[in-house]
């Protein structure tokens, strides 16, 4: 197929936009709307389109009534609180308050573009007030988006690579493009969007940070996230923002795809555990907190143990108090029989659970609310859920960590163009996790990284072609 | 993309039994229909279960193109054809006699030939039996129509309860209750399963953009089939209650409903077909294609044969227009049981068991 290459050399084009996540297309449809030509280049195939977005499922919006399907309001107040929590205090208070401004007309809008929401799924309660879910997830907002983007004539490429970027004096005059593996050609545009995700299905400079420890995360979304618009940006002297050693990395099943296993492939069963390392002993207290709010720190806790492997061990009563993953558990009738068929030391781990079951106290065991029921004199403790493991069958999970996206990104003023060193660059934008890190410098909070993207795409495709036009 | 899915009922439930797990964890599809909150309800899933999802999904492909897992991602999730392959093995498994459905289920000639032996029957009871009435009562009696279709309505009607008891009975089904009834019977009325969860239609002629032109070509076909019905019934109560037997004017009851629905049924039938032809393979049942598209043919061709029967009145072409309706209308009867016109009694089932255990 040729297309491609026609595509390229056909026209001269207003705007390249790299990226076909919500991000990149954002700013594809707005732009397009103001009257400009556009092209996104996507680097994945069209069924695996959209980075990390095929995998989301909601956008964390600030309303001030009842929105539907938002109930109640989620005003602008407690919304920034809720980012100075799970951030502390790293982000960037005038272009979060933009974010958090700005998602309000967002909703509206995104139905506009062809996208359906829906009330909050089953067993996300919580979110129903702050979180509007798409009705069939990210990859249905991607489907919606695409089509609406080539109905206002955008093209879109696939398998199309960037390879490097032509800037001079702070104007980028064209783009590199390999498609489909070919030798790169060089297109040339008069603005340029960046929405080409971070850096996480990149072994090799995740090992930058953590060593050859990374070799053993898995990454939970798309594998075309390598950072290669990040890293010419960088390299082209763009200034960057976050923490370059941070990931946000959750304890996931250990037998998920290297790549790409999404959310099913996520385990709740923490806090009805006892968890073990490799060696059959326990390192951190698993009652601490519930989803979502811990949910965060184990595939960090998981990262430090040898090998990267950690083994949720629960009992028959527990076994529905979770949600389904999608492997089934290990199951075995003995404890040591259990730690047999995980690879554990059978008689560590079997001790390890007896001093555990010997350490629980009586008491009313909630299994949705801190209990409160801990254990006494174990190290670490369990302080919340600790009821002996003693009914069989036991069953195990595998835990591994799920790296969900990198931190480090470009830094952007206001309207989404990207800072250099006492300048800005005159042609390019950036929008989505490419620059999430300058907002949610540390931590995640549900829905916000489509909102981020939602937001700044939009801005970023109205100052290109305003730029250009 | 192809999906070889078995037959094999053990093979089948496994194959279920690794998607709806998938489905379970991830949820993103909750809000397209009804199978994913029957779905979310269970951690298990034995036959019975398959077979009551398998006739709750209306092939709407929603789910299919929204997911994250669909192949060629590893995971290899897509329930529309999984589904219908469901649909096949539990349809076949609950026919009365089931050998039949095997052969009009999956064969369109087999159809085809049951519509030749019906028009074949037609054109020898015209020459055998003759009339001596009115209109087309000219060329046969009605008598000889009442003594050819009455068996010929009711038979299958017979097989058709033996079919939903079976089926009720794996399902779990609880004591009829009409709020139940009426609840299955207006999702049936919008297509709620066809529509998206919102109204925007389903994914099947324009792959990942949304269209409700599927739902308004089936209801077409369905009210109209309802109206034709409705006109054979009125016909029957003016006959027998008032004396007054066909050919009715146009301003009568069978006129008003048969003329519209005739007109509406051989439309719909026919942008089904095209529907169809434009619809990415791979998300039904394959090895039921020929059988489902002979189906929706003879329904189309029902219709149409009835409309030009009305416009010949009077002319030459009265006589074998009358013995090429009415053979269609034979074929259609007859084979009832075993082609996908069992689909409204598995999909009502089903409709019925979802409001029973939305209320539980």
């Amino acid at each position: 197929m040729t297309a491609g290459a026609d595509i390229i050399a056909d026209r001269p084009w207003d705007v390249v936009v790299a990226g076909a996540g919500n991000a990149g297309l954002c700013a594809a449809i707005e732009a397009a709307r103001a009257g400009a030509r556009v092209l996104v280049l996507e680097v994945a195939p069209r069924h695996m389109r959209g980075g990390n977005s095929r995998h989301t499922r909601n956008f964390r919006c600030m309303h001030r009534g009842p929105m539907p399907p938002l109930t109640g309001a989620y005003e602008e107040a407690e919304y920034y609180d809720d980012l100075l929590k799970v951030t502390g205090g790293r982000t960037d208070e005038h272009l979060a308050r933009l974010v958090i401004r700005e998602s309000e007309a967002c909703m509206p809008w995104m139905a506009a573009q062809g996208l359906y929401f829906q009330p909050s799924l089953s067993g996300t309660l919580s979110l129903s007030r702050t979180n509007a879910f798409f009705l069939g997830g990210g990859k249905a907002l991607v489907n919606a988006y695409a089509n609406t983007a080539e109905d206002l004539g955008v093209q879109i490429l696939y398998e199309a690579e960037v390879t490097g970027l032509e800037i001079s004096g702070g104007r980028a005059g064209a783009v590199e493009v390999s498609v489909k593996g070919r030798e790169p050609v060089s297109v040339p545009c008069k603005a340029l969007v960046l929405a080409a995700g971070g850096f996480e299905a990149n072994l090799e400079w995740l090992k930058e940070a953590w060593g050859p420890a990374a070799e053993n995360f898995l990454i939970r979304g798309t594998p075309y996230n390598r950072g290669r618009v990040l890293r010419l940006m960088l390299d082209a002297g763009a200034q960057s923002v976050g923490d370059p050693t941070q990931c946000h990395a959750v304890a996931i099943d250990g037998r998920a795809p290297k790549f790409d296993g999404g959310i099913a492939t996520r385990l709740d069963c923490v806090p009805f555990s006892v968890v073990v390392n490799r060696e059959g002993r326990r390192f951190f207290d698993e009652g601490e907190d519930v989803w979502p709010k811990r949910y965060a720190i184990w595939g960090r806790l998981v990262a430090a143990q040898p090998g990267q492997v950690a083994y949720a061990i629960i009992e028959a009563r527990s076994r529905e108090l979770f949600m389904p993953s999608v492997f089934p558990p290990v199951e075995a009738p003995t404890i040591e029989a259990l730690a047999e068929k995980l690879g554990l030391p059978p008689a560590v781990t079997a001790e390890t659970v007896a001093r555990f079951n010997a350490a629980c106290r009586p008491g009313r065991f909630h299994p949705t609310e801190l209990d409160g029921l801990s254990t006494q004199g174990l190290d670490p403790p369990k302080t919340n859920w600790a009821r002996p493991i003693v009914e069989p069958p036991f069953l195990g999970y595998p835990l591994r960590p799920g790296v969900t996206f990198t931190y480090l990104g470009l830094k952007v003023d206001d309207t989404a163009r990207v800072q250099r060193e006492g300048a800005a660059f005159e042609n390019v934008w950036a929008a989505g996790e490419i620059i999430a890190g300058s907002i949610l410098g540390q931590g995640y909070l549900a829905g916000f990284g489509m909102t981020i993207g939602t937001v700044f795409g939009r801005i970023a495709g109205r100052e290109a072609a305003a730029h250009v036009l | 993309m192809s999906f070889d899915m078995s037959y094999d009922r053990p093979a089948l439930l496994a194959e279920a039994e690794r998607q709806f797990t998938i489905c379970n964890a991830c949820r993103y599809c909750e809000g397209y229909c009804d199978v994913f909150p029957e779905m979310f309800a269970r951690r298990a899933f034995a036959e019975a279960d398959l077979s009551e999802l398998a006739s709750l999904c209306h092939n709407c492909r929603g789910c299919h193109y929204a997911c994250q897992y669909a192949p060629p991602h590893e995971f290899a999730v897509s329930l529309p054809g999984l589904l219908a392959t469901a649909r096949t093995v539990s349809w076949e498994r609950h026919a009365w006699p089931a050998p039949l459905a095997r052969a009009f289920q999956r064969h369109g000639l087999a159809l085809a030939a049951a519509l030749v032996l019906g028009v074949g029957a037609l054109f020898w009871a015209l020459s055998a039996l003759g009339g001596a009435g009115e209109g087309f009562y000219a060329h046969l009696s009605h008598a000889a129509m009442v003594a050819i279709f009455t068996p010929a309505f009711l038979f299958p009607l017979l097989c058709l309860a033996m079919t939903a008891r079976s089926y009720w009975r794996e399902i779990g089904g609880a004591p009829l209750h009409p709020r139940h009834v009426a609840q299955a019977l207006a999702s049936a009325a919008r297509l709620k399963n066809l529509s998206g969860g919102q109204g925007q239609g389903c994914n099947f002629e324009k792959g990942d953009r949304y269209s409700n032109a599927r739902r308004w070509a089936h209801q077409a076909v369905a009210w109209g089939f309802l109206a034709c019905f409705g006109a054979t019934a009125a016909g029957t109560v003016l006959h027998y209650g008032f004396n007054a037997p066909a050919p009715y004017p146009l301003l009568s009851l069978p006129k008003l409903l048969g003329l519209p629905g005739g007109i509406a049924m051989t439309f719909g039938a026919g942008a089904l077909l095209w529907l169809r032809s434009r619809a990415e393979a791979g998300l039904s049942d394959a090895r039921t294609a020929s059988g489902d598209v002979a189906f929706t043919a003879l329904t189309g061709l029902t219709a149409l044969t009835g409309l030009a029967l009305y416009a010949a009145s009077g002319s030459m072409l009265q006589a074998p227009l009358l013995a090429l309706h009415l053979g269609t209308v034979l074929a259609f009867f007859l084979t009832a049981p075993w082609s996908k016109m069992v689909h409204p009694v598995f999909r009502l089932a089903a409709l019925i068991r979802h409001a029973q255990r939305q209320e539980r």
